[in-house]
């Protein structure tokens, strides 16, 4: 983990240093004199050898302190403490409600395989795949924000329970509902694997109906891989719901990243990339040592 | 040499085509996917949809089939552009004044024609009065290269890198592996974002200025990870195979082994992933020239054109989020059905 970290570090530094715009150039502004750039590159230590350079953005990530944005003047730090919240507030029942909706759905296909509902199933599970996202997060803001007026368009608020009430069901719906089409068939397939195993052979042996064999024994064993793909998403809850924020104007940190994108705020661009990599990782190794409680057959490496 | 062998062995590739052929949606899909390659090499030619980025309609131009719709937009257009000859005379005050008569002159030598708009086009018209069928197929022209392109780009990053660190092992193998755990740490999207700040406002950016290669780039610096993985794995199982220490016998390079005798073993597996890296890359195309971060304003991609849709939505103007959908809706499925017969007509299991 520690060489991955240092990887992180050295890619977005190099990335920025040696492919991005000069910073000076772009804090000063388009009519900036040269004592002005001057001068904010020294402020910004940008005058120094690049190693001097890189051993400031070391420091600068160890001590969670990447200074100011440069175009709000906001502390980076700051700004993600901030927009998390609201991020969070969407993405979490996203995924709970995605997982708890894909497993009876997967697993009603996965019993009546073969049949025609399931081809069914699968068949507009690749046609809705197939309909961009954006589509769905336009037509749903249109019809039930603004044509039936069930939810609010967009907005938020300081309130956290007025917010998950009454600004984020929306979101969440849309992208749970998106979101279900591709969960549904990885989990079909993953209840399909289990039921050759040797295992299924012999409960039925024994005598046990399909739906009890899926039940008592299926459902445990392919817990293992829906875990694994639970922990995959997982990364995901902090910037994967950008463009529900984009659309909704969710002060979240997804869309606080294209903002500076836009900008050109490079300290808020790399302060969040590195961030979320430490957190990735993290989240990662907490899979990992759960996994070894799940299954006792898996050895850590 | 056919004494010998009994059995002459079937080509690969034609056993493909035929179990193809056989499986009844794959060559459905293969039919709709053909049908829209033709069609994008009839927009590069020119020959089709080679106007899209003319005027041809009054603003939000009904579809010819709702002609009668009531075109509140255009009629305000049209009221505007009459009311604009009757400009209030400054030429007191306007020290531009004297050059008046010059401007004018000079004018009158240009020829300028404004064209008959049509009230309807087939499809409808966009805020412009350009037609949308014509953007929708030009559209499907530079999202799918967008998407083939860069495919193909991740395509070799990945293979050349999964075939070096499988093959060879050891440190080789040790430090790539080094460099796919860092950009798999890395969420996807902030790796795209970065580079795409990078592209837009660094040094680069006055060679990407135009076209789609921005996007491409951005792409496949970020999507080549699975497939290394995939081809690394590969090339780990059939490096110490029989036929590849044959090879090495006999005396062929380690370059030879690796991309002569291992590579068309693999083969299959690449093209399997490259297929769902073309439908992974054509999604994200799409969402970051919504974003303004995919191609430049002056091409047409279905991102583009969804990011017109959202505001006509709220006036009443359906048809261009439709044509975009729909384009890519159709291109999207069949190709995925398609990938899907690929696999299992490739995977030797199931034959």
């Amino acid at each position: 983990m520690i060489p991955t970290l240092a990887g992180v570090i050295l890619l977005i530094f190099f990335l920025f240093k040696f492919f991005g715009g000069d910073p000076a150039q772009i804090l000063a502004g388009q009519v900036a004199s040269q004592e002005q750039i001057d001068a904010i590159r020294q402020q910004l230590g940008l005058d120094r050898p690049w190693y001097v350079q890189l051993g400031i953005f070391v420091r600068d990530i160890f001590s969670f302190d990447f200074g100011k944005s440069w175009m709000t003047r906001e502390q980076v730090s700051e700004i993600f403490v901030t927009r998390l919240p609201a991020t969070l507030t969407i993405t979490l029942p996203i995924l709970i409600l995605e997982v708890a909706l894909a497993i009876p759905v997967a697993m009603l296909v996965a019993y009546h395989r073969g049949t025609l509902l399931d081809r069914l199933v699968i068949a507009i599970c690749v046609a809705a795949m197939s309909i961009s996202f954006l589509v769905y997060i336009i037509v749903g803001q249109y019809v039930f924000g603004f044509e039936l007026g069930w939810f609010p368009v967009q907005g938020w608020s300081d309130s956290f329970w007025r917010n998950l009430v009454t600004y984020a069901p929306l979101p969440i719906l849309l992208a749970a509902l998106v979101g279900l089409a591709p969960q549904t068939r990885l989990y079909r397939s993953f209840f399909l694997d289990e039921t050759k195993s040797d295992y299924v052979r012999t409960a039925r042996a024994k005598g046990l109906s399909d739906a009890a064999i899926l039940r008592r024994h299926v459902l445990p064993n392919a817990m293992v891989p829906v875990l694994t793909n639970v922990a995959l998403l997982l990364p995901g809850v902090f910037v994967g719901s950008f463009l529900l924020e984009i659309f909704f104007s969710i002060p979240g940190l997804g869309r606080e990243v294209y903002i500076a994108v836009n900008r050109s705020d490079y300290p808020v661009i790399q302060a969040f990339t590195v961030y979320l990599a430490v957190l990735t990782m993290l989240i990662n190794l907490g899979a990992d040592v759960l996994y070894r409680l799940v299954d006792p057959r898996i050895q850590l490496t | 040499m056919a004494a010998v062998l009994d059995i002459v062995p079937e080509n690969a590739w034609l056993a493909l085509w035929r179990r193809l052929q056989q499986d009844r949606i794959g060559a459905f899909s293969l039919g709709i996917v053909i049908v829209y390659l033709v069609m994008i090499l009839f927009a590069m030619a020119g020959l089709l949809a080679g106007g899209w980025s003319e005027e041809i309609g009054v603003p939000y131009a009904n579809p010819s089939f709702l002609g009668e719709r009531p075109n509140l937009e255009a009629a305000l257009a049209q009221r505007a552009a009459q009311r604009q000859g009757r400009v209030p005379d400054l030429t007191a005050v306007d020290p531009l004044a004297p050059k008046y008569a010059e401007w004018e002159k000079r004018t009158a030598e240009l020829k300028t024609g404004e064209r008959e708009r049509s009230l309807t086009l087939r499809w409808g018209g966009d805020r412009w009065g350009r037609d949308v069928l014509a953007k929708a197929i030009k559209g499907s022209q530079v999202s799918i290269a967008v998407g083939v392109f860069a495919a193909l780009c991740a395509t070799f990053i990945g293979t050349l890198l999964g075939a070096l660190g499988g093959f060879y092992g050891r440190w080789v193998n040790d430090s790539l592996e080094w460099v796919y755990n860092v950009f798999t740490s890395i969420p996807s999207i902030l790796l795209v974002f970065s580079l795409a700040a990078v592209l837009r406002s660094g040094v680069l950016a006055h060679l990407f200025a135009s076209g789609i290669w921005t996007v491409v780039i951005i792409l496949a610096v970020t999507g080549w990870t699975g497939m290394y993985r995939l081809v690394r794995a590969e090339y780990m199982k059939h490096r110490s195979r029989e036929y590849v220490l044959a090879a090495q016998a006999i005396g062929a390079s380690a370059a030879s082994r690796m991309f002569v005798h291992i590579l068309p073993n693999v083969s299959h597996v690449v093209l399997v992933q490259l297929s769902l890296l073309v439908v992974a890359f054509i999604k994200v195309e799409v969402i970051l020239s919504f974003l303004g971060l995919g191609v430049p304003v002056d091409m047409v991609s279905w991102g583009t054109m969804l990011g017109e849709a959202q505001t006509e939505l709220v006036i009443g103007k359906w048809w261009q989020l439709a044509a975009a959908t729909v384009f890519m809706a159709i291109f999207l499925t069949a190709f995925s059905m398609l990938t899907d017969s690929l696999r299992d007509a490739l995977d030797p299991k199931l034959r």
